[in-house]
């Protein structure tokens, strides 16, 4: 295995081949501060048609990236989403053209805290502004119109991702003919904002991250990162879930150890996840994502609540949760389509039964993918038919 | 397409909003939705069904009608039809108040226990009737509440719920029903579809 560092400077070389596109117009954050002549990293997957009404807008998660399928160029394992896009999938990549931007704030090729300030020449690191969920989304929109995209024909995403698409339709009510949030919620909750914070204390109290200045003596807190991911980690799974998957099974071996190694069969897949993640992603990264999601409260942005955030919708929405998901709960998502019922906008709503939790949205759930599949195809069909008259 | 649905589009204006309670497949709104471009709401309870109306395109609402229409604002559609549902529900009373309260009017439908044939069953047979409006059995009715057309006459009266117009279905033929032919058509109806509101 190469040297962290060497890794580092490896994926670096690699970010310089991906698809970027250079915004050239500034961006007022809503901390205040302004970006400008920033890259956007994203990628396509399908061809967009003569029409340009095949487009579907994927918004990633906390962890995610803009490749969705296939094989990520960067780290060669599959697509974050490989199970629900693609030839043939339930987002038919022969048919659609799917598009997905990097976040900013993220570390695959957009702006983040590990590009360099071109005040101080040398990696942002804390120099980095706060960004917010709504920055995301502005940042992204520069990328519809680079690709000449007028109207998408859907918009998708699950947890942050799904964050990311509510706050869209509510900043540009027109862009997007079906939206499908999954897996979501319209403000963090105390519980989301706990084990954020918990994520990012992990990582702050990690020697190596030194005030985030990690970045320009290329190394990690990998330690910190890694305990900020196990975290991530539980919390996707549902008890039920983890119960089944690992019980109190041993690593490998018949007894205990009478150590502190990982003798059961679950912490030696949280360890594992966890020091896998450290070579693909930016602890800095972590703390400013896992931010923006805390700030985010669609209620807070509108006067009078979530049913003014919805007022202007034309968008027609499926709403899909997962029994199991203790992450962003039924509830919450009910509560999403509670609002968009009351500003009378055209909306669906489904919960999935599985026991595995807040990451059913990643797995190949036969239900849930059924249903994204169904509802996309019909989307495509009224679209078309709408822009034919 | 059932002569029930036939008889609820016939009830129904053209160009409004309707939510179907208990929407099925969702083969009654695709019929309202296409014979009278009416903007169409279902709420359902089972994923298959639900998925149906998804693939139709047919906007639909994953959840229990006992429990969860209180997510639908005062007067919010122009009309809410319940199609033979209400004798389901644990507190159809409380149900059919949330109704009257969500559409300025309310269209229920409801297998008539008042039947003939099902008084018959009961009455020389001595057994619980399975007909075809009522296919299932004692023990695996989902049925808590089965009222006959006179009922649910007598109950609007006594909630001064103001009935706007009964129509009683038989096979193929349907005919109103008044006070005046109450006793008469509660015995030849098969199913008694309510306009209140």
């Amino acid at each position: 295995m190469p040297s962290l560092a060497g890794l580092f400077f490896w994926m670096n070389v690699k970010l310089e081949n991906i698809k970027k596109l250079d915004v050239s117009k500034s961006l007022k954050l809503d901390c205040g501060k302004t970006i400008s002549n920033f890259p956007l990293a994203y990628e396509t997957y399908g061809k967009l048609n003569e029409n340009k009404d095949n487009a579907i807008l994927v918004f990633h998660a906390l962890t995610g990236d803009q490749f969705v399928t296939g094989t990520n160029p960067i780290t060669k394992k599959e697509g974050w989403w490989v199970t629900a896009v693609g030839p043939n999938k339930a987002i038919d990549t022969n048919k659609y053209f799917v598009i997905c931007a990097n976040v900013i704030g993220g570390c695959m090729g957009s702006l983040g805290p590990k590009n360099i300030n071109p005040d101080t020449k040398m990696p942002y690191g804390l120099d980095f502004p706060v960004i917010t969920i709504k920055d995301m989304v502005r940042a992204q929109e520069s990328l519809l119109e680079h690709l000449g995209i007028k109207k998408l024909l859907c918009a998708t995403g699950g947890s942050m991702g799904g964050m990311q698409l509510l706050q869209f339709c509510a900043t540009f009510p027109d862009k997007a003919f079906s939206a499908i949030p999954i897996a979501c919620s319209s403000s963090h909750s105390a519980q989301n904002i706990a084990l954020n914070e918990l994520a990012r204390q992990a990582i702050m109290a990690d020697p190596v991250w030194d005030n985030g200045k990690y970045v320009s003596k290329n190394v990690q807190p990998k330690n910190g990162l890694a305990v900020a991911r196990m975290v991530g980690h539980i919390s996707y799974l549902s008890e039920k879930g983890m119960q089944e998957k690992f019980g109190r099974r041993l690593q490998e071996k018949a007894d205990y150890e009478f150590s502190f190694n990982a003798d059961f069969q679950v912490e030696s897949y949280l360890r594992h996840q966890g020091y896998a993640f450290v070579e693909r992603f930016d602890a800095n990264s972590i703390l400013y994502i896992t931010r923006a999601m805390d700030y985010f409260d669609l209620s807070k942005q509108f006067k009078g609540g979530l049913v003014e955030a919805f007022k202007k919708q034309n968008t027609k929405f499926l709403v899909i949760s997962f029994s199991s998901d203790w992450l962003y709960t039924t509830r919450e998502n009910k509560d999403i389509v509670i609002a968009l019922n009351a500003s009378g906008a055209d909306v669906s709503y489904s919960e999935i039964v599985t026991d595995k939790g807040h990451d059913s949205f990643l797995l190949n759930e036969p239900e849930f993918l059924k249903t994204l599949k169904g509802f996309v195809d019909s989307m495509y069909e009224k679209f078309k038919n709408e822009k034919r008259i | 397409m059932k002569k029930e649905f036939k008889v609820i589009a016939d009830l129904l204006p053209v160009n409004i909003r309707v939510l179907d309670v208990g929407c099925g497949d969702g083969s009654l709104m695709n019929f309202l939705r296409e014979q009278k471009n009416i903007e169409v709401r279902g709420l359902e309870l089972s994923q298959d069904n639900v998925q149906q109306c998804i693939r139709k395109g047919l906007p639909v609402i994953q959840g229990n009608a006992e429990t969860e229409l209180h997510q639908f604002p005062d007067q919010s559609f122009d009309y809410v039809i319940l199609s033979q549902t209400l004798q389901a529900f644990y507190e159809p009373e409380k149900v059919l108040k949330n109704l009257l309260r969500i559409g300025k009017s309310v269209i229920v439908s409801i297998p008539n226990f008042g039947y003939w044939k099902v008084r018959i069953k009961l009455l020389f047979f001595g057994e619980m009737p399975v007909t075809k409006t009522l296919p299932n059995t004692w023990y695996n009715t989902p049925n808590l509440h089965m009222c006959t057309i006179k009922d649910l006459f007598k109950f609007c009266d006594e909630k001064k719920i103001n009935i706007k117009k009964v129509i009683g279905v038989n096979e193929d033929t349907t005919s109103l029903i008044k006070k005046s032919n109450l006793e008469v058509k509660n015995l030849f109806s098969k199913l008694g579809i309510f306009l209140i509101g």
